[in-house]
C-alpha cells in the first residue's frame, strides 16, 4: 500500500541522547544514534528505493533495493539494516547502485503479473512504481519457472491474497508479528517454494488465526494483499483524517476516497492513540454507513402499535414539540428526560444535556456510561479527584508489570491490546484477574505470570487481599504515601486492610484463588518496577463496581504506582466516546466537567451562558426514568444514539417503562430495538457524516471530520438544535467548533481546547488549560487533582445474586473481537462471517453433566427470564461459570440479567447472574413473543419490512423446528 | 420504584459506609442519597420510612431523618 500514505521512512524512529552527524550524497545530516542510514536519508529528503522496509517494522534487509555505498566499506550494504555512525559518508545514487537495483527489480518482475490489479497506473503496487522510477521496461527472464498460476485466496470478506504478486518480502509476516502480535502468517517452504501462508497448509485467511486487522494489507508493497474494494472500485484519490467510531481506543484513520465515495480506511501513522494500527472493525467494518437498513426519512406515529408514517422534518419536529409541550403542561418538566450517546460527538452530547437542562428544564439526563463506566467516575473521583484514566496509551511501553483486571483488550480494545502484547514480548510481566482465560493468559509469545481466575462477584475480596499482602509484608511505598496522600485516610485504610478478614488466606473461600498465588501476584505488582492497572467492565459492572475501582486506586497509591509513565489506573472505555459523554455533563447530578449541580458557582456559569435557571437537584438516572415511567410520573424521553432495550438489564422492565411513556423520541441511524417503543424516529448520522470530536479512554480529544452527508440530510447536533429551536430556545450554532468554544468557555479542564488547536496538534488530552496548554498525557504527576490522594475503605459485600441448587451456574457477559456492543453496526457488515450469533461458553465438566456438546442449542434460565442460544464447550471457563456476548437482539441476553446494581451508581451487575443451562430445541417464549412484537412495532406504512432479513433470521425463523446453524 | 428495590439500594449504600466510624458512616449515607437520588426517590424513601421503614438499615433510617430535617429547613 503506497499511494496515499505519508512518507515511509523505512525503519522506525529511534530515541537517543546522542546525536550522530554523517554525510549522505554530500549533504550533512544529524540524527539520533541507532537510526538507520535509510531513515537518515529519507528524513533529509533523499529518496531510497525499498520494498521490504517499513517505518512501522524493524529492519529486515531482504529486498536488496536499498543498497548504498559507504566510503571505506566493502560492497553495497543495505541502508535499512545499517546504522549511522559519526562521520560516515554515504552515496545513495550512483550508476552502479542504479544498475544493481534495476537488476533486482527485473528479477522481481520476472515472477509478477507486471500490471496493477487496478486500472490506475501502478495502482497500489510499489514494485511497479519502482520499476517506473528506475526505468525498468523489459524483463529478460520471462520464461523461467514462476508462480503466476497461483490461486487467489479470496476467502476473507475484505481483502484478497494473490500469491502471483507476492515477492516474499515478509512485510506482511512482520506486520502480523510486530504490529498486531497474532503470529498468524509465516513464510512456508524454502527457496522457490517459499510462500506466504496463513496458518497451516489447509487454512485460508478466513479459517486461519488471522484476526483481519489488515496490518498485512497495509504493509504489502505489491498488491499481493489488497482490499477487495480497491480492486473493485479503483485507487482512492484523496484522504480525510478522522476518528474511528467503535471502541474507546479512538484510532485515527485516513478515510481514502475516490470522488466522494470512501474506498478504504487506513490507520494514520501519526495517530497518537493507534500509531498506524487498526482492528477489523475500524479498518473494514464501516459498510454499515451505507446499509439499506439506514432510515432516511423522519417518522412518527400516535401509538407504538401503529405502523410508522414517513413525514417531513418540519412535521416530525412539530409532532415532537407538541408531545413534549403537552407532557410538560400536564406533568411538569420532571416528566421529561434525555439520554445522550457515547457514540455521538462531544458537541452533540453537550447539546443533548443542554437541551434537557436549558430547554426541558430538568436534570433528567443520563448516558450509556450508566451501564458501563459510571463506577469509574465515582471511584476515581473519590480517590484521585477526577473521573479519568491516568495515562496515555503509549505509557504501556514503560510498564514493567501489567495488571489486567476484568478486561479483554485483544477482543474489546484490540489496537491497545496489540500495544500491550508488544510490551509483554519485550519482557514486561503480566497478571490477569478474570474468571475466564482470555487470550492474554496464553497466546503466541505472551503468557501471564499469574492468572487469578476468581469467581464472578469477588473482585473486592481479591483486591483487598492484594492490598493486605502489600501492607502486611511491608511492600508499600511509604515515601510516596507520606508525600502525596492524606495520611489520616491512609491510616484508617491501613487498619481496615490489615484485618484478618482481608488476608488472602481468608478471602480464598470467596474468590477461589489460592492465597499463595494472590500473595505472589501482589508482591510482583508492588515490587516489579512500574506497575500499571488496566481494567474494564469486569470491574465496574458489579454490585461493588465503585468499591473495586477505589480498591485499585488504593493499591496504586500504596505502592506509588501513579503519577509517572508506565503506571497508573486505566479504565478501558467500551465505546468511542464514553469518556467524552461523561465529560460533557451527561450524568443527572453533574454539569460538564464533573461538577455537581448543587454547586451554585457552577450553575451560575451555565445560567449566564445559557440564559436560563438550572435545577440544583440531581435528576433521574436511566433505571430511575424507567421506574418513574412505570409509576406514571415520567412521560417523555429523547434518546440520541442509544438502544436501552437491548443494552440495559431486565429487558422486560425496560419495555414496560418505555410502553408507559407518552412520547419516546429515538434519534438513530437504524430502527433499533428501543425504536419499537418510540413515537418519533429522527434519522441521525454516522461518524462519516458529521464534524466534531471524540474523546478516547486516554482523555485524548480527536477530530471527527465530515466526509459525506447523512442520507436524511442532518448531523445529529443539527437535529437537536432544530428541536431546541422549535421548543422556543435560541440555539444557533453554525458549526460544531462553536459548540466546543462554548464548552471551553464553561469548563475549566477544556479551557484551552479548540478545533484550531486540535487541528494544529493532531489531538489534545484534557486537562488542556493555561497550565497545560498542549494537554496532559499523564495525570496526577505532582499532586492529585483533589490535592492529597484519598484512600477509601473497601469492605467486601458479596452480591445478593447467588448460585443455588436451582440456578447453580454464574453467567457473565462480554464482547468478541468482530462484533461491537449491541451489534447494530457490525451485524450489518461482513463481520458476521466470524460471529453470526451469540454463543454460550460452558466448561467441559459443566457441559458433560448436562448433556451439552459443542453447538447444542441450550436454554439459559435465571430468576428473571430465559433465552435460547447455542453452546460452545470451552476450557476458557472455570467450572461453574458460563459466558456469553450480547451482540444479537434475537438472543436477548439481557432477558436473564438481573436488576442488581452498583451501590453507588446503579451500574447494572451484568457480570453475575445465577443461571441453569439445559439442552433445548426451540427459542424461549420471550424470544418468540419479542420477535413477533418487534416486527409489528417496526413496520413502516407502505413497506413490507425495513429490516435486513438476515438480521431477523439468524436461525430464529425455525419456529418449533430444530434450529439450523446460522452459518 | 418498587419498594423492595429501593430498600435494597439504600441498604447497599449503608453497607458500604458501615465500614467507617459511626458519625462518618451516617454522614456518608446521608450525603450519598442527597447527592445522587432525585427528589422523587428521596420522597419515596422518606414516605417508606414514615410508614415503618421495614427492612431499612439503621444507617439509612438515620440518614432519612437527617434528610427530612433538611427538607423541612429548606421549605
Amino acid at each position: 500500500m503506497a499511494s496515499l500514505n505519508p512518507i515511509n521512512y523505512g525503519t522506525p524512529r529511534r530515541e537517543s541522547d546522542t546525536q550522530i552527524t554523517l554525510e549522505i550524497d554530500g549533504q550533512s545530516v544529524t540524527v539520533p544514534e541507532g537510526t538507520s542510514v535509510m531513515r537518515a536519508a529519507i528524513e533529509s529528503g533523499i529518496d531510497v528505493p525499498k520494498l521490504c522496509a517499513s517505518d512501522m517494522l524493524e529492519p529486515f534487509g531482504s529486498c536488496r533495493l536499498c543498497l548504498v555505498e559507504i566510503e571505506g566499506r566493502k560492497g553495497y550494504p543495505a541502508s535499512c539494516t545499517t546504522q549511522v555512525s559519526e562521520g560516515m559518508q554515504v552515496s545513495t545514487r550512483t550508476d552502479k547502485l542504479d544498475q544493481l537495483r534495476r537488476g533486482v527489480v527485473e528479477l522481481y518482475l520476472s515472477d509478477h503479473p507486471g500490471e496493477s490489479l487496478t486500472p490506475d497506473g501502478h495502482g497500489d503496487d510499489e514494485l511497479l512504481e519502482l520499476a517506473e522510477k528506475l526505468d525498468v521496461t523489459q524483463v529478460r527472464y520471462g520464461k523461467g519457472r514462476n508462480h503466476q498460476i497461483a490461486a487467489v485466496d479470496d476467502s476473507n470478506p475484505y481483502f484478497d491474497f494473490d500469491a502471483s504478486r507476492c515477492i516474499v518480502c515478509s512485510r506482511c509476516v512482520r506486520a502480523c508479528n510486530e504490529t498486531q502480535g497474532t503470529f498468524a502468517l509465516t513464510v512456508d517452504g524454502r527457496g522457490f517454494a517459499s510462500m506466504i501462508s496463513a496458518g497451516t497448509d489447509d487454512d485460508n485467511f478466513l479459517d486461519s488465526e488471522c484476526v483481519s486487522c489488515g496490518a498485512c494489507v497495509q504493509a504489502c508493497p505489491t498488491e499481493a494483499l489488497i482490499e477487495k474494494d480497491v480492486v473493485e472500485k479503483g485507487m482512492p484519490e484523496r484522504s480525510v483524517t478522522t476518528t474511528c467510531a467503535y471502541c474507546g481506543v479512538g484510532c485515527s484513520f485516513n478515510a481514502e476516497l475516490k470522488g466522494d465515495e470512501v474506498i478504504r480506511m487506513v490507520p494514520t501513522k501519526e495517530g497518537k492513540a493507534n500509531q498506524g494500527h487498526s482492528c477489523v472493525k475500524g479498518r473494514f467494518a464501516w459498510g454499515y454507513t451505507n446499509h439499506p437498513d439506514r432510515i432516511t426519512k423522519p417518522m412518527v406515529r400516535d401509538k407504538i402499535t401503529d405502523p410508522w408514517r414517513e413525514v417531513s422534518w418540519d412535521e416530525a419536529i412539530r409532532f415532537s414539540v407538541d408531545k413534549i409541550n403537552a407532557i410538560r403542561d400536564e406533568h411538569g418538566s420532571g416528566a421529561l428526560g434525555a439520554i445522550t450517546s457515547s457514540r455521538c460527538t462531544n458537541e452533540e452530547t453537550f447539546l443533548v444535556q443542554k437541551l434537557a437542562r436549558a430547554v426541558f428544564n430538568t436534570n433528567n439526563v443520563d448516558t450509556c456510561a450508566r451501564v458501563c463506566h459510571s463506577p469509574t467516575g465515582y471511584g476515581l473521583n473519590s480517590t484521585f479527584g477526577t473521573s479519568a484514566g491516568t495515562q496515555d496509551f503509549v505509557s504501556v511501553e514503560q510498564c514493567d508489570v501489567i495488571l489486567v483486571i476484568g478486561a479483554n483488550p485483544t477482543d474489546a480494545h484490540p489496537v491497545f491490546g496489540s500495544q500491550m502484547k508488544r510490551r509483554l514480548r519485550q519482557g514486561a510481566r503480566l497478571i490477569v484477574v478474570d474468571p475466564r482465560a482470555i487470550d492474554l493468559v496464553r497466546s503466541p509469545h505472551v503468557e501471564a505470570d499469574y492468572h487469578l481466575q476468581l469467581r464472578p462477584g469477588t473482585n473486592v475480596a481479591l483486591v483487598n487481599a492484594m492490598a493486605h499482602t502489600v501492607l502486611s509484608e511491608g511492600l508499600e511505598n511509604r515515601a510516596f504515601v507520606e508525600e502525596r496522600c492524606d495520611l489520616d485516610e491512609y491510616d484508617g485504610w491501613r487498619d481496615f486492610i490489615l484485618r484478618e478478614e482481608n488476608s488472602p488466606e481468608n478471602t480464598e473461600q470467596y474468590t477461589g484463588v489460592p492465597a499463595a498465588m494472590v500473595r505472589e501476584a501482589a508482591r510482583l505488582y508492588a515490587t516489579g518496577g512500574n506497575g500499571a492497572i488496566y481494567y474494564g467492565l469486569g470491574v465496574t459492572e458489579h454490585s461493588q463496581g465503585s468499591t473495586m475501582v477505589m480498591g485499585m486506586a488504593n493499591i496504586a497509591m500504596a505502592t506509588g504506582n501513579i503519577g509517572r509513565p508506565g503506571m497508573g489506573v486505566n479504565p478501558l472505555r467500551g465505546q468511542n466516546n464514553v469518556q467524552g459523554s461523561c465529560d460533557m455533563g451527561s450524568f443527572p447530578h453533574e454539569l460538564p466537567g464533573y461538577r455537581h449541580v448543587s454547586d451554585k458557582s457552577v450553575r451560575d456559569i451555565f445560567e449566564k451562558e445559557w440564559g436560563v435557571t438550572i435545577g440544583e437537584e440531581p435528576g433521574l438516572r436511566i433505571p430511575n426514568m424507567i421506574d418513574a415511567a412505570t409509576a406514571g410520573t415520567f412521560k417523555g424521553l429523547y434518546v440520541q444514539g442509544e438502544d436501552i432495550l437491548q443494552s440495559d438489564p431486565n429487558i422486560k422492565h425496560i419495555a414496560a417503562g418505555l410502553a408507559a411513556m407518552d412520547c419516546v423520541i429515538i434519534q438513530d441511524i437504524f430502527l433499533n430495538e428501543t425504536a419499537s417503543y418510540a413515537h418519533v424516529f429522527l434519522p441521525g448520522s454516522t461518524f462519516l457524516e458529521k464534524d466534531g470530536t471524540f474523546t478516547n479512554a486516554e482523555r485524548r480529544i480527536n477530530r471527527v471530520r465530515k466526509i459525506q452527508t447523512a442520507p436524511a440530510g442532518y448531523a445529529d447536533w443539527e437535529i437537536t438544535q432544530m428541536l431546541a429551536q422549535a421548543l422556543g430556545y435560541n440555539m444557533n450554532y453554525s458549526h460544531p467548533s462553536e459548540i466546543m468554544d462554548e464548552i471551553a468557555r464553561t469548563t475549566p479542564t477544556f479551557k484551552g481546547v479548540s478545533f484550531d488547536k486540535i487541528d494544529a496538534l493532531g489531538s489534545v488530552q484534557w486537562p488542556c488549560n493555561d497550565e497545560h496548554p498542549e494537554g496532559t498525557p499523564v495525570m496526577h504527576v505532582d499532586n492529585f487533582v483533589r490535592g492529597k490522594g484519598k484512600f477509601m475503605l473497601t469492605p467486601f459485600v458479596p452480591t445478593e445474586e447467588r448460585a443455588n441448587r436451582k440456578f447453580p451456574l454464574l453467567l457473565t457477559t462480554g464482547r468478541i473481537l468482530s462484533q461491537y456492543n449491541v451489534g447494530a453496526q457490525t451485524r450489518r457488515t461482513a463481520n458476521r462471517l466470524w460471529h453470526a450469533e451469540d454463543w454460550l461458553e460452558v466448561h467441559p465438566s459443566d457441559a458433560e453433566v448436562r448433556g451439552i456438546k459443542d453447538g447444542t442449542l441450550v436454554a439459559v434460565a435465571s430468576r428473571m427470564g430465559e433465552t435460547t442460544l447455542r453452546a460452545k464447550v470451552s476450557e476458557r471457563m472455570t467450572p461453574g461459570v458460563v459466558y456469553t456476548t450480547f451482540h444479537f437482539p434475537e438472543t436477548a441476553a439481557n432477558v436473564v440479567t438481573t436488576e442488581f446494581s452498583d451501590w453507588a451508581t446503579e451500574c447494572p451487575e451484568y457480570k453475575v447472574t445465577a443461571v441453569e443451562v439445559r439442552p433445548c430445541n426451540t427459542m424461549s417464549e420471550w424470544q418468540r413473543r419479542y420477535i413477533d412484537t418487534r416486527e409489528k412495532q417496526q413496520q413502516i406504512a407502505g413497506d413490507q419490512s425495513v429490516r435486513d432479513p438476515e438480521s431477523v433470521a439468524a436461525g430464529f425463523d425455525a419456529g418449533d423446528k430444530e434450529w439450523e446453524p446460522a452459518e | 420504584m418498587d419498594s423492595d428495590k429501593m430498600v435494597r439500594q439504600a441498604n447497599q449504600i449503608a453497607q458500604y459506609f458501615s465500614a467507617y466510624p459511626q458519625a462518618r458512616a451516617e454522614e456518608g449515607v446521608r450525603g450519598h442519597i442527597r447527592k445522587f437520588w432525585e427528589p422523587r426517590m428521596r420522597a419515596q424513601l422518606i414516605e417508606y420510612h414514615e410508614g415503618g421503614g421495614e427492612g431499612l438499615h439503621p444507617l439509612v433510617s438515620t440518614a432519612v431523618a437527617a434528610i427530612k430535617a433538611e427538607t423541612r429547613e429548606s421549605a
